[in-house]
């Protein structure tokens, strides 16, 4: 009996568990026979408190899967490892500029599958000194004869490099309206923070354009 | 007292109801496994001819048989029919068949829930197999459902995910009946520490079920709502991210993979003493071993998506964790091995098969091993190296060690004896077609043929015309396995098995000391006298 996790407390359930045993077998019978309700002996009991408990774990784990995703975004800010840099104008940033270093930007532009647009950088990749400010012209097209609503999502690589890479102005903090045929020059300001670790001496910044006309209608 | 109750379970002692409705209704655990175990097999062959349609396929480069997209749907439903048709409900039927005999129990502790719990399987089943017949067809994105690619799926989308809902709850429902057998229901005298060990496998999967089963059915939800609601979980555009999906998925994943192997463990740790006739070496060490896998299968996912792009730190932390699991893994194979050093081993089918278990999962646990160093996952991910372990793992490990307790236990579940001679040649064509099938597969992925693909590079023509021979041999031998049940459900060789079965027998577990065929009715009083043979020590 020392060997049962349950210990003391299980030895007893054990010694008039011949009684309780037998009863409920019997009990089990006159359900299994007739459909009848009847089970309401102790190890029922039993059974129900455990049932709900266990019920209770599978409906947290439920939860948890969604608490995931809040889980996931605040882990990827804090480690900044999923290279999401910022969607709202970067302000009051004051850096000394640092002429000794020069660090490559690479701009990179793509479309999501269906998205009917012509997409490209003018600058396909810039040498910068940290702290220093620069803009790159981006340029898109609406290839459709229809309003098209579309959004750019940016994405750093490498990723730990993105908290330093701030931009103050960008076609991709709003949603872009085009109207059919409509053509647009849209510039980009940003600025690379000096702190920047020595071991990052390229990043790149990726722009891929969504459609979302379907999505902005509703 | 006892002698009243005994009068009283005599007057009840009926057999089964007469009819269909007998299966309909059951609350009975015998017929409830039953139902899962014909289940099961039957979904084997459904499965199987899916992978028979990819082989026949990927015969020569070029397509011949079927369109890409096809073969793409068959791709994701052979995986989705496999785990959630085939081997979970076989080993839920294992489960309901032995865990009461195995503990001196009556029955399962929830009866009625167990037959709900069925057929929500079945409508669960019918639900994934109907998308086959639907305009855009079945899912193709492959059964791991990633999006963007899964969100292109046709009509088929909302019917797969509610499918996952009902399986999942059946698998859950199942668990919490497991448990709860486990926990209220063991006979006087069946402490936790001198159950069978295939009854504490199961165990410690139900709680993998409990715990996993719901996350998987939040992140198909959260698919669903962002292709028909407008959230955007995994949608970039909207500010989600793909990404995230694949560590939801693979937290379930993961753990989900051991569902389908630690029950097999079980039954080979319960399986070769019997044949080595010696007690199982270490039991206690089994226990925390399957115990210490349950815990690490949680905490190793991101192995999966090693590519991602993930910071250095978690690459060699997933890494480092994920071959922790060869520690617990290798004890298991030590135990199995001392088992049978210097033991009087007999070579009948179930001992056949569960020494190709043992020696062809350990080349499966050790291309894992292979791809859990990231630098190198690198070159496996995504190949048909990834196709041949987790084949490897699954086949000639699960697959075999269902075989082999139906082989173990059909003479106990049926009063007859199967055809050893049949069996035998059963084994053979197995073992051998399942290497050609899945062997050639190592190389074809270490050379770069990637997965999932209806045509290949003509490089990559002889290893995969050798594995399709492979599996049209291994896909045919399983019709003598159907063969040799239904032979032997009908009568076997006409030899009437004693109760014990196996030389020994009833050392090892309670379900040998009950009369063959098992009664309808067993442990109406609990018995006695508690085996304790595979505990070792006297």
């Amino acid at each position: 009996m020392g060997q049962d996790i349950y210990g003391q407390k299980k030895e007893k359930y054990y010694v008039d568990g011949i009684h309780t045993h037998n009863y409920r077998h019997r009990d089990l019978h006159f359900c299994c026979y007739h459909g009848g309700f009847g089970m309401t002996q102790l190890p029922v009991k039993k059974n129900r408190s455990l049932v709900i408990k266990l019920a209770a774990i599978a409906v947290g784990m439920f939860g948890f899967g969604y608490a995931l995703v809040p889980l996931y975004n605040v882990f990827c800010q804090v480690t900044g490892i999923n290279g999401k840099t910022n969607t709202v104008a970067a302000a009051n940033l004051d850096y000394a500029v640092n002429k000794d270093r020069e660090v490559t930007v690479e701009f990179i532009t793509s479309l999501n599958k269906t998205t009917p647009m012509e997409f490209t950088a003018e600058t396909k990749k810039l040498r910068v000194h940290p702290g220093e400010f620069y803009t790159v012209n981006f340029f898109a097209k609406n290839k459709t004869d229809k309003m098209l609503v579309a959004q750019a999502i940016p994405s750093i690589s490498p990723g730990p490099a993105a908290e330093y890479f701030k931009k103050t102005e960008c076609f991709c903090f709003s949603q872009q309206t085009f109207k059919p045929g409509e053509s647009k020059t849209m510039p980009v300001r940003f600025v690379v923070n000096p702190d920047l670790p020595k071991r990052y001496n390229t990043i790149t910044l990726s722009y891929t354009f969504f459609d979302i006309t379907d999505k902005s209608k509703t | 007292m006892s002698a009243v109750i005994a009068g009283h379970d005599e007057q009840h002692g009926h057999g089964p109801e007469k009819g269909i409705l007998r299966w309909i209704v059951t609350t009975n655990h015998k017929d409830i496994g039953t139902l899962y175990l014909v289940t099961a097999l039957a979904m084997f062959f459904v499965g199987g001819a899916m992978a028979l349609v990819i082989r026949a396929e990927l015969f020569e480069p070029g397509l011949q048989f079927v369109e890409p997209q096809f073969f793409n749907s068959m791709v994701t439903m052979h995986a989705l029919v496999m785990v959630f048709g085939a081997v979970m409900p076989a080993f839920v039927g294992l489960a309901n068949w032995m865990i009461p005999v195995m503990i001196g129990a009556p029955d399962m502790a929830l009866p009625r829930m167990n037959n709900m719990s069925f057929w929500m399987l079945i409508a669960g089943l019918l639900m994934i197999s109907s998308t086959l017949f639907m305009e855009g067809g079945a899912p193709a994105a492959g059964w791991t459902f990633y999006p963007p690619l899964v969100l292109q799926t046709g009509n088929a989308l909302p019917f797969a995910v509610f499918a996952v809902h009902l399986l999942g709850i059946s698998s859950i429902m199942g668990a919490i009946n497991i448990i709860a057998t486990i926990f209220n229901m063991r006979a006087p005298g069946m402490t936790l520490m001198k159950m069978p060990l295939f009854v504490w496998t199961w165990m410690i999967t139900a709680f993998l079920l409990i715990a996993i089963m719901p996350v998987f059915a939040g992140a198909v939800t959260m698919l669903l709502t962002d292709r028909f609601f407008d959230t955007s979980f995994f949608d970039a555009a909207g500010g989600g991210d793909p990404v995230l999906y694949q560590h939801i998925f693979w937290f379930f994943g993961h753990p989900e993979v051991y569902v389908m192997i630690l029950p097999t463990f079980g039954i080979a740790s319960t399986i070769i003493p019997t044949f080595a006739r010696k007690p199982l070496f270490g039991y206690t060490s089994m226990v925390y071993a399957t115990a210490s896998i349950a815990f690490l299968s949680f905490i190793v996912w991101s192995h999966h998506m090693f590519t991602v792009g993930m910071p250095v730190a978690g690459e060699l932390y997933f890494m480092y964790a994920t071959m922790l699991i060869a520690i617990p893994t290798g004890v298991k194979v030590f135990n199995w091995t001392a088992t049978m050093w210097k033991g009087s081993m007999t070579f009948e089918a179930p001992m056949l098969f569960c020494i190709a278990f043992v020696v062809l999962f350990t080349m499966g646990g050790f291309t894992g091993l292979m791809m859990a160093i990231a630098p190198a996952d690198f070159q496996y991910h995504d190949t048909y190296f990834i196709v041949a372990h987790f084949h490897y793992t699954l086949v000639p490990a699960s697959i075999f060690i269902l075989m082999a307790a139906t082989y173990y236990w059909l003479p106990k579940w049926t009063g007859n004896m199967y055809d050893e001679r049949l069996a035998k040649l059963h084994f053979w064509l197995s073992a051998v077609s399942v290497n050609i099938l899945f062997f050639p597969q190592h190389f074809l992925g270490l050379a770069g043929m990637p997965r999932r693909i209806p045509d290949y590079a003509v490089q990559f023509a002889d290893w995969n015309m050798i594995s399709s021979i492979g599996a049209f041999i291994f896909g045919f031998s399983q019709l003598l396995f159907l063969y040799i049940v239904i032979k032997t459900i009908r009568g076997g060789t006409g030899e009437k098995v004693t109760a014990e079965v196996w030389e020994d027998a009833r050392k090892h577990s309670l379900e040998w000391t009950l009369p063959s065929p098992l009664p309808y009715h067993t442990f109406s009083t609990p018995p006695t006298k508690i085996p304790t043979e595979h505990l070792g020590g006297h």
